[in-house]
C-alpha cells in the first residue's frame, strides 16, 4: 500500500483542503457544522487572559508524547500558570509537503485527547503546505484564552512575593530535554526517559482554589529553571536561595547529563512550574500538589531572600555557594 | 520528607558531604607549606569550580587549570580549516558540539551552520560514519579532536570506514596527546608542586605514560576521578608526595585506571595514527604531541584528500586564553574576562568550552 501523505494540493484551498480539514482535524477536535471563518465564544468574565506559542521538535514523536500533545499542554499551562482557567485553544498547522497523512491524524487525535483531559475545546484552526524542504515536516502555533478569576491579578506579575516566600517545584526536572534528545539518533544513546508533557490546569486550579498565598507560578519550560528563577528575581528585585540537594532530578536523567556535560537547573521541561507559595504555606500546598499524580514529587526547593544585586544563589551538594545563571545560548554535547 | 532520595552508584558515595569534610580536614591539617597544583584536565577544571573546591581548601593551596581541554588548545587555524570544508555544498561536517562556538579568525561553525552550511552535532564518529553511510552523494568530514580520550573512538570509526570501503568519509585530524604539553609546561619554568593527572585520558593510556615526570622533573602526579572526593582525596595524596619528598605516579582513580590501560583502544590507536608535530593555543608547536593519520589511511584523510588553504591570522590581543592554558594565569587576571569576553560572545576558546577554564569560572561564580 502507497503511504498517504499530504501534497501542496492539500493547501490549494479547493477540496483536498476541505477533507484533510474536516477529516483530520474537525472530526477530531468535535468542531461543529457549518465550519465558519470565525469561531464565537460566550465568555462571561471581567478578564480574559490570552496566549500564544509556536511548537518546533525533533523528532515530532518522542517517549510520552509528540508535537501536538506538546502544542496543547504548553498553551494550557501558558494560562494556567498566570491563574486563568483555559477554555479555548486555537491551532495552526504548517505542514511540510510528503508528511505522512497517517502520523498528521495521530497528532490530532493526540491533541483532542490532551484537550479533553485538560477540559479545553480547540475552536479555530488554519493549515499550510509548504513545498518539501521549506519546514521541518510539521510546525503547529496554537493560541489561547481562558477566565481570570478575581483576586489571581497579581499571580503573573509577582508583586505581592516578599522575602521569606518558599519556592516550590511540582516534580523532577530535565525529563522532556533528555527523552526528545534521547529519540534524536545523532547522539549514539538511548534512555528510558519519558517527557513530562502534561497539562497542569486541573492541578493549578485546584490549588489556586485552596490556597489564598499562591504568589507566582511559571511553567519550566525552555531555558529550565536556572532560566525561571533568573527572571523571577529581575522581577521582583529580591535575591534567591535555592538547595541543590532538594532539588529532584530522575537517576536516568542525572546520568545522561553527568554524560552529555548538562546541567538538570537549565533542561526544558513541559509539566513542570515554580510556584512561590506565601510563607507557612508551605506545607499545605505541597499536601496538595503531592496528592495529584502530576505533583506526587513536589519539593520545597528554596526560598525568596533579601539580596540588593538580585542573585540567584544555590547551596551545592559539597556545601559550597555559587551562583546560577542565566542559561545562554543552547547547551551542547561535550567531547569528553 | 525528600521522596526522590536515591543512590546513583559511582556519584553520590563520592559527593557524601560528610566525606567531602573529612578530606577537608585532613588537607588543611597536612597542607603545612605552600603548595601549587595544576588540573591538567578541562573535566577537572569544570568539576572544581562546579563543586566550589577551592572554597572547601586552605589558602596555601591554589589550584591552577592546565592545556587539558581539547577545544581550548585547538588553534583558530583549525577552525578556519573546519569552515572553509562547511562552505562546500557537497561537504556535511561531522562535529562534537562544544565546538560549533568556538571563534575562527572570521567566523564560527554556529555562523556557518546559520547561514545554510550542513553542519550536524554527533556523540562520537560511528554515528557520524553511518551518516556519512545514509548520504553517499555527501562528503562526511568528522572533526576529530580530542586526546587519548577521544582519539580511539576516531581511529575505530577510520578502521570501520576502510572495512565498508566507503568513500564519503574523512577525518580532519586535531587529535593530541597529554604527556608533552605537560613536559613543555614543566620546560617553561611554571612553578608547580604536581599534577592532577588527567583521569580518563589514563583510562586509555594507563599510568605509566606519566613516569618520566616525577622521574624527570621531580614533580608528582596524581591520576584523578572526577567527583569532588576523588580531587580532595588527589590533593591530599599530592601534599603528602611533596612532605615526604617522593614525587611518583599514584592512582587515586582507581575503580577506571590501571597501569597498563586499555590495550583494545591502544590497538586502535596504533593502528591509525603516527605522531606527529602539533600546533596547540598558548604554547605553540610542539613536537610529537599530535596525531595524524597514518600514510595507509591517507584516503581519509580530509587535508589530504582535499586540501584547503587558510590564512593564519592572530588572535585577539588581549586575550590571556595561551597563559591560562600554560598554568600562568587564571581567568580573573584577564581584562577581558566577563565583559568583553562571556560565553555569549567569547574572545577566546577558554571562554567556549563547558570545560574551559574561563567558562567554568564564569559559570561557577562563587557567592
Amino acid at each position: 500500500m502507497i503511504k498517504k501523505i499530504v501534497s501542496l494540493g492539500h493547501g490549494s484551498g479547493g477540496k483536498q483542503t476541505r477533507e484533510l480539514i474536516r477529516e483530520v482535524f474537525a472530526g477530531n477536535f468535535g468542531m461543529s457544522e457549518p465550519l465558519t471563518d470565525s469561531a464565537i465564544l460566550n465568555i462571561a468574565c471581567e478578564r480574559i487572559a490570552f496566549t500564544t506559542d509556536s511548537y518546533v521538535v525533533d523528532p515530532l514523536f518522542f517517549p510520552g508524547g509528540n508535537i501536538g500533545k506538546l502544542a496543547v499542554c504548553g498553551t494550557v499551562n501558558d494560562l494556567a500558570v498566570s491563574g486563568a482557567r483555559p477554555l479555548y485553544l486555537s491551532a495552526s498547522f504548517i505542514i511540510e509537503e510528503g508528511f505522512s497523512l497517517e502520523d498528521l491524524e495521530a497528532v490530532a487525535v493526540s491533541m483532542a485527547e490532551e484537550a479533553q483531559k485538560a477540559g479545553v475545546k480547540i475552536v479555530t484552526g488554519d493549515t499550510k503546505v509548504v513545498e518539501k524542504g521549506k519546514c521541518d515536516g510539521l510546525f503547529i502555533t496554537t493560541s489561547g484564552t481562558g477566565i481570570l478569576p478575581a483576586g489571581r491579578e497579581y499571580i503573573s506579575t509577582g508583586i505581592r512575593i516578599r522575602p521569606g516566600d518558599k519556592l516550590i517545584i511540582n516534580g523532577p526536572l530535565g525529563n522532556h530535554s533528555i527523552a526528545v534528545l534521547g529519540a534524536r539518533n545523532n547522539l549514539s544513546f538511548t534512555t528510558t526517559v519519558v517527557s513530562d508533557c502534561a497539562s497542569l490546569n486541573n492541578l493549578i486550579e485546584s490549588l489556586c482554589d485552596k490556597c489564598s498565598e499562591i504568589l507566582f507560578m511559571r511553567d519550566l519550560t525552555r531555558g529550565g529553571l536556572a532560566g525561571v528563577l533568573n527572571e523571577l528575581v529581575q522581577i521582583t528585585g529580591t535575591g534567591i536561595l535555592i538547595d541543590e540537594n532538594r532539588i529532584p532530578v530522575d537517576d536516568p536523567v542525572r546520568g545522561a547529563c553527568e554524560m552529555l556535560g548538562f546541567d538538570p537547573l537549565y533542561l526544558a521541561n513541559e509539566g513542570k512550574i515554580l510556584i512561590v507559595a506565601g510563607s507557612g504555606t508551605e506545607s499545605e500546598v505541597l499536601k496538595i500538589l503531592r496528592s495529584d499524580p502530576l505533583g506526587s514529587i513536589s519539593e520545597v526547593i528554596g526560598e525568596i531572600i533579601p539580596d540588593a544585586r538580585k542573585r540567584v544563589i544555590m547551596n551545592s551538594v559539597t556545601g559550597g555557594k555559587r551562583i546560577v545563571d542565566m542559561p545562554s545560548g543552547v547547551q551542547l554535547p561535550r567531547i569528553c | 520528607m525528600i521522596l526522590t532520595e536515591t543512590h546513583m552508584k559511582y556519584i553520590d558515595e563520592y559527593r557524601d558531604r560528610d566525606l567531602i569534610m573529612k578530606l577537608a580536614g585532613q588537607i588543611r591539617r597536612s597542607a603545612s607549606g605552600n603548595y601549587t597544583f595544576m588540573e591538567v584536565c578541562g573535566g577537572h577544571t569544570a568539576a572544581i569550580r562546579r563543586f566550589g573546591i577551592p572554597s572547601l581548601l586552605p589558602e596555601n593551596i591554589r589550584l591552577i587549570s592546565g592545556p587539558g581541554c581539547p577545544v581550548c588548545v585547538t588553534g583558530t587555524d583549525f577552525i578556519d580549516k573546519a569552515i572553509r570544508y562547511s562552505e562546500r555544498s557537497d561537504v556535511i561536517i561531522a562535529t562534537f558540539g562544544d565546538l560549533l562556538r568556538v571563534p575562527g579568525s572570521e567566523s564560527s561553525l554556529e555562523k556557518m551552520k546559520a547561514l545554510g552550511a550542513d553542519i550536524r552535532i554527533f556523540f562520537s564518529g560511528l554515528a557520524a560514519l553511518e551518516t556519512a553511510r545514509l548520504n553517499p552523494e555527501k562528503k562526511v568530514i568528522f572533526l576529530g579532536i580530542g586526546f587519548e580520550t577521544t582519539a580511539p573512538g576516531t581511529a575505530l570509526t577510520v578502521i570501520k570506514a576502510a572495512q565498508d570501503n566507503l568513500s564519503n568519509f574523512f577525518v580532519l585530524s586535531a587529535h593530541k596527546i597529554m604527556p608533552p604539553a605537560m613536559e613543555a609546561i614543566l620546560k617553561n619554568g611554571t612553578a608547580l608542586d604536581g599534577f592532577i593527572c588527567p583521569g580518563h585520558v589514563s583510562v586509555i593510556t594507563g599510568s605509566s605514560i606519566f613516569i618520566f615526570i616525577p622521574e624527570k622533573y621531580g614533580t608528582g602526579c596524581v591520576i584523578t576521578g572526577f567527583e569532588p572526593v576523588d580531587i580532595l582525596q588527589a590533593i591530599l595524596m599530592l601534599i603528602n608526595q611533596v612532605n615526604r619528598n617522593d614525587p611518583s605516579v599514584e592512582i587515586q582513580y582507581k575503580r577506571a585506571v590501571t597501569t597498563e590501560g586499555n590495550s583494545l583502544a591502544q590497538g586502535f590507536m596504533d593502528d591509525v595514527f603516527e605522531k606527529c608535530d602539533a600546533t596547540w593555543r598558548g604554547f605553540g608547536l610542539i613536537r610529537s604531541s599530535g596525531l595524524a593519520l597514518k600514510g595507509r589511511y591517507e584516503r581519509y584523510n580530509a587535508e589530504y584528500e582535499m586540501p584547503v588553504k587558510t590564512q593564519h591570522r592572530s588572535e585577539n590581543e588581549l586575550c590571556i586564553c595561551g597563559d591560562i592554558l600554560r598554568g600562568l594565569k587564571t581567568p580573573d587576571e584577564c581584562p577581558l574576562f566577563n565583559n568583553i569576553c562571556t560565553p555569549e560572545n567569547p574572545a577566546g576558546a577558554c571562554m567556549v568550552s563547558n570545560e574551559g577554564a574561563c567558562n567554568t569560572w564564569f559559570k561557577y561564580r562563587f557567592a
